[in-house]
C-alpha cells in the first residue's frame, strides 16, 4: 500500500494559505475578502491536522475544533458588520470605505 | 489507493481556491470555497480525524457557507469592479504570496523524513475511537474552555443581532 509523506499535507496546506493571502490582498469585494480569511483558517486547520497525525496527539485535533467555534463566531459578528456597512455606505467596495484614513 | 486518494482531492482543493481567487461575482467564490471545505474534509478524514471532517462538512460548509451566501444574495452584491488600489495589490501580493509559500514548502520538504507518512484512515491510537478521545479530553482537562466557548458564541449572537439593527 503506497502511504503519503505528511509534508505532502503541511504543501498542500501552504498552498491554500498563500491563495487565501493573494485572495485577501487581491480582492476589492469586502465578502470575497472574508471569505479569504476563511481560506486561511482552514489551511491552518489542516497543518493542525497533519501535525497531530505526525505526534499522534489528540490536542492538535482540539485546536481545530476551537478554531471552528471561533470561525463560527467571527463569521457571525463580520458579516454582521458588513451588513450594517452596507446600510451606511452603500457600497461594498473596500477602496470607498476609507473614513479612518484622513 | 491513498495517494490517489489525496491527489484527487488536493487539487480539487488547489482548483476550488485558485477559483474564489479568479471568479470575480461573490456567489461564484462562495461556491468554490465550498468545494474547498468539502475536499479538506476527505483529507481530516484521511489523517484520522472523522470528528473534525464530519464537523468540517456540518459548521464550515454547512453553516457558515449558508451564512455567506445568505449575506451576498441579502446585499444583492454584483461583480467586484477594477480600482487603482488593487494595482499595488497584484504587484506586491502575488511576489508576497509566492515568497512565503517557497520558503513554508522549502521548510517542509528538508523536514520530509522525519514527518513520516500516513495510510488510510490512519488512527492515532487502536486502542479508543477518535470521537471518545476527544470528547474524553474535552470534557475532562479542558472543560473550563470549552464552557468559555459557550460564553464566546453567546456574545457573537448577542454582537450579530446589535450590529444588524436597522438603526445604528
Amino acid at each position: 500500500m503506497i502511504t503519503v509523506p505528511i509534508a505532502y499535507y503541511l504543501i498542500l496546506a501552504a498552498v491554500l494559505f498563500c491563495i487565501g493571502i493573494a485572495a485577501f490582498l487581491i480582492k476589492r469585494n469586502v465578502i470575497t475578502i472574508f471569505m479569504s480569511i476563511e481560506l486561511m483558517l482552514n489551511a491552518v486547520n489542516l497543518t493542525f491536522v497533519a501535525f497531530a497525525h505526525v505526534w499522534r496527539q489528540i490536542s492538535g485535533q482540539i485546536f481545530v475544533f476551537f478554531v471552528m467555534v471561533v470561525a463560527a463566531a467571527e463569521a457571525a459578528v463580520g458579516l454582521a458588520i458588513i451588513i450594517a456597512l452596507f446600510r451606511t455606505r452603500r457600497t461594498l467596495n473596500v477602496d470607498e470605505v476609507d473614513m479612518l484614513k484622513n | 489507493m491513498e495517494l490517489v486518494l489525496f491527489i484527487l482531492f488536493g487539487l480539487l482543493a488547489v482548483a476550488g481556491a485558485l477559483n474564489l481567487l479568479f471568479q470575480r461575482h461573490p456567489i461564484n467564490s462562495a461556491l468554490s470555497l465550498v468545494v474547498v471545505m468539502m475536499s479538506l474534509a476527505v483529507l481530516y478524514w484521511s489523517l484520522g480525524a472523522e470528528f473534525l471532517a464530519a464537523a468540517q462538512v456540518i459548521v464550515y460548509a454547512g453553516a457558515i457557507m449558508v451564512l455567506f451566501i445568505f449575506v451576498v444574495m441579502l446585499l444583492n452584491a454584483g461583480e467586484e469592479e477594477e480600482t487603482h488600489g488593487s494595482k499595488i495589490a497584484y504587484i506586491a501580493g502575488i511576489p508576497g504570496a509566492a515568497a512565503i509559500f517557497c520558503l513554508l514548502s522549502f521548510v517542509f520538504l528538508s523536514e520530509r523524513s522525519r514527518l513520516g507518512s500516513t495510510g488510510l484512515g490512519g488512527y492515532l491510537s487502536g486502542a479508543v475511537s477518535n470521537i471518545g478521545e476527544i470528547s474524553h479530553t474535552l470534557f475532562t482537562t479542558l472543560l473550563l474552555p470549552f464552557e468559555v466557548t459557550s460564553i464566546l458564541i453567546l456574545i457573537a449572537i448577542l454582537g450579530a443581532v446589535v450590529l444588524a439593527r436597522k438603526e445604528l
